[in-house]
């Protein structure tokens, strides 16, 4: 019962949030609706994204609804039926990252000394060494990489920024009287950290979590693109890669290169859109000036 | 003075990392993927080449570990390369120097202009806090900066060389011409420069903009601009010499780390549009398992943007005093 109810508050605040903040409630929508069509692709597919039996390079009609390839495929289809890999990278590779960055950046900051130091150069290094080039060069190695395989090269390549980030934010937190009332009280390191350090954390954690995300879907479909993902997966980067590869700009198929596109704009707004509110929250000097002479007037 | 040899030492710290990243990641891939290219170049070069080769990618040999490191980074240093294997065996700096120009041409000179014209429009937008500038700027580039780069790059493609017919399609100049410096070839390596170097400006701009907007909100607040204000100076020496300064120093921060972020973008943007520049070589070079070009392409985009960065250090360290101290 207690924890329906905590669970209860939080639906209730989560609401609040988004009537008060167009910019998030807008985003959320976004990612709820791809959410949506991520689960149950089938809802939404006219047709077999993968079957190359219609009219090649037939324009907008209402049965095709975003034309189709030159190898006769459904263009909308495909679109829906990349959705679910470029939401579950961005999701994946979002959570991972934040969780890496937290840990990084929350030990550095809680164990100070060599450890900081050590921590801090090596979170340093990897932010400043072009991650693009290095991812390129990685799966350049591995040919076709998997899905696991682009996950994997993207967290490892993506952690620094918000390690950073929170390192920072636990520092100016670390010797607050609340903290070192708890250290005082004799809790435990883990108490300190997880109940006390992290819930005032929690708004840059989530907008961590958020420009990863963004991050990991322009990455991963930059790298699929050019043709290092698994050219035969469903994605929106590798739909990009055969209409590059097809020529489909200069053979009149513009729909097949740029819906794609679109639909990863879609995402990737979604995701700053909210990453911008979460931004507001954490540093309240950003709101609009509007919301901030009521204030003053009351 | 001390600020500097910090950073001096850090960029030494990073050149080494990454160098010996570059070291291990061909050796750490299963199976070596090196070792069948290497098939290629027996009989092709000389023993000595050969020989920098397998100590660089870690095939045949017999070395240990460490002495391999120890070959690598000296060969590294003095600018052994290695030969490019689709270049007809070139050496790899050759082939570089190829690319080189046009992309810091293209790369290095969009970067500046985005970063000088991003800062100066925020800093404008937050100080006219809740004006046009101010409410219009940011969410436009917020789903500005939700397109992929090289998406931008497709659609001006589409729409400003295949449909209008504005300007050229693909590469750095008419390939028809001979490279020759003469007022109609750079007015030819411009027209071709314009959708590239505005591709990159549109996705590059964003960033600079919020953050020196955000930044600037920050300082604005502070007492020494009320301060400023309360003296009567001229709202444009507040907005420069006080506020715009102060906010510009976690900007060049920025500048610094988002430098990375950019030449992503760069690459691919080269990459549609066919620009012969160092971007579209690297892909060339995965594309054509040409290892040697790829990895020595990797270090010298590493070493560019290293280089950047301290450059933005040098500058920091000019614009606040608080670095020049020698506490």
């Amino acid at each position: 019962m207690k924890v329906l109810g905590a669970l209860g508050r939080v639906a209730r605040r989560a609401i609040n949030f988004l009537r008060r903040d167009k910019k998030a409630a807008v985003g959320a929508v976004i990612i709820f609706a791809l959410a949506l069509v991520a689960a149950f692709p089938s809802w939404f597919m006219p047709h077999d994204p993968t079957a190359e039996i219609y009219t090649p390079g037939a324009g907008l009609s209402l049965n095709h609804l975003l034309g189709t390839t030159s190898f006769g495929q459904d263009v909308f289809s495909q679109v829906i039926a990349g959705t679910r890999e470029s939401f579950l990278i961005a999701m994946i590779v979002g959570a991972l990252t934040t969780v890496i960055s937290v840990v990084i950046g929350l030990s550095a900051a809680y164990s100070g000394g060599l450890v900081d130091d050590g921590l801090s150069l090596l979170t340093d290094v990897v932010l400043v060494i072009p991650t693009f080039p290095l991812i390129i060069v990685i799966t350049a190695y591995v040919k076709n990489a998997s899905f696991w395989m682009l996950i994997f090269v993207l967290v490892f390549t993506g952690w620094s920024y918000g390690a950073r980030q929170l390192r920072v934010q636990a520092l100016s937190l670390r010797n607050r009287d609340y903290l070192l009332a708890a250290r005082a009280r004799g809790e435990s390191g883990f108490y300190v950290v997880f109940v006390e350090l992290l819930p005032p954390m929690t708004s840059l954690i989530v907008a961590n979590f958020l420009s990863s995300a963004l991050y990991a879907v322009l990455a991963a479909s930059g790298l699929q693109f050019v043709g290092l993902g698994n050219i035969n997966d469903q994605s929106w980067g590798t739909m990009l890669y055969w209409a590059q590869n097809n020529e489909a700009l200069a053979t009149g198929l513009p729909l097949w290169a740029l819906a794609p596109g679109v639909a990863i704009a879609i995402l990737g707004s979604g995701l700053a859109l909210l990453n911008y509110a979460f931004d507001e929250i954490a540093n309240p000097a950003l709101r609009p000036v509007r919301a901030r002479r009521k204030v003053v007037a009351a | 003075m001390r600020f500097l040899v910090r950073r001096l030492g850090f960029l030494l710290v990073a050149l080494w990392a990454a160098l010996t990243v570059n070291f291990f990641i061909p050796r750490l891939m299963p199976g070596n993927p090196a070792e069948a290219m290497m098939a290629t170049f027996r009989g092709h070069v000389n023993p000595a080449a050969m020989h920098a080769l397998e100590v660089a990618f870690g095939v045949n040999t017999h070395e240990s570990l460490p002495r391999q490191y120890i070959a690598y980074v000296g060969n590294t240093l003095t600018g052994h390369l290695g030969n490019s294997t689709s270049y007809s065996l070139l050496p790899v700096s050759t082939v570089i120097m190829k690319a080189l120009p046009w992309s810091l041409g293209l790369v290095g000179i969009t970067t500046i202009l985005g970063f000088v014209l991003g800062t100066t429009i925020g800093a404008i937008s937050a100080w006219r806090r809740g004006g046009a500038l101010d409410s219009v700027l940011p969410p436009v580039f917020i789903v500005i900066s939700a397109f992929p780069y090289f998406w931008i790059g497709l659609l001006a493609v589409w729409l400003f060389a295949l449909t209008l017919n504005w300007f050229p399609l693909q590469f750095g100049y008419t390939e028809t011409t001979v490279p020759a410096l003469t007022w109609g070839f750079v007015g030819d390596v411009l027209d071709h420069a314009v959708l590239p170097a505005m591709t990159i400006l549109i996705t590059a701009i964003g960033g600079w903009i919020l953050t020196m907007r955000n930044n600037m909100i920050t300082v604005v607040a502070e007492d020494y601009v009320k301060m400023a204000r309360a003296k009567g100076l001229k709202p444009r020496r507040i907005l420069w010499q006080y506020a715009g300064r102060n906010a510009l120093l976690p900007n060049l921060t920025g500048f610094a780390i988002s430098l990375g972020f950019v030449i992503s973008g760069a690459i691919l943007v080269e990459y549609v549009f066919n620009y012969p520049g160092v971007g579209f070589m690297l892909l060339q070079s995965v594309q054509d398992q040409d290892y040697p070009l790829m990895q020595s392409l990797f270090l010298l985009i590493t070493v560019a943007v290293l280089m950047a960065i301290f450059l933005s250090d040098i500058a920091t360290a000019i614009l606040d005093p608080r670095t020049r101290s020698s506490s």
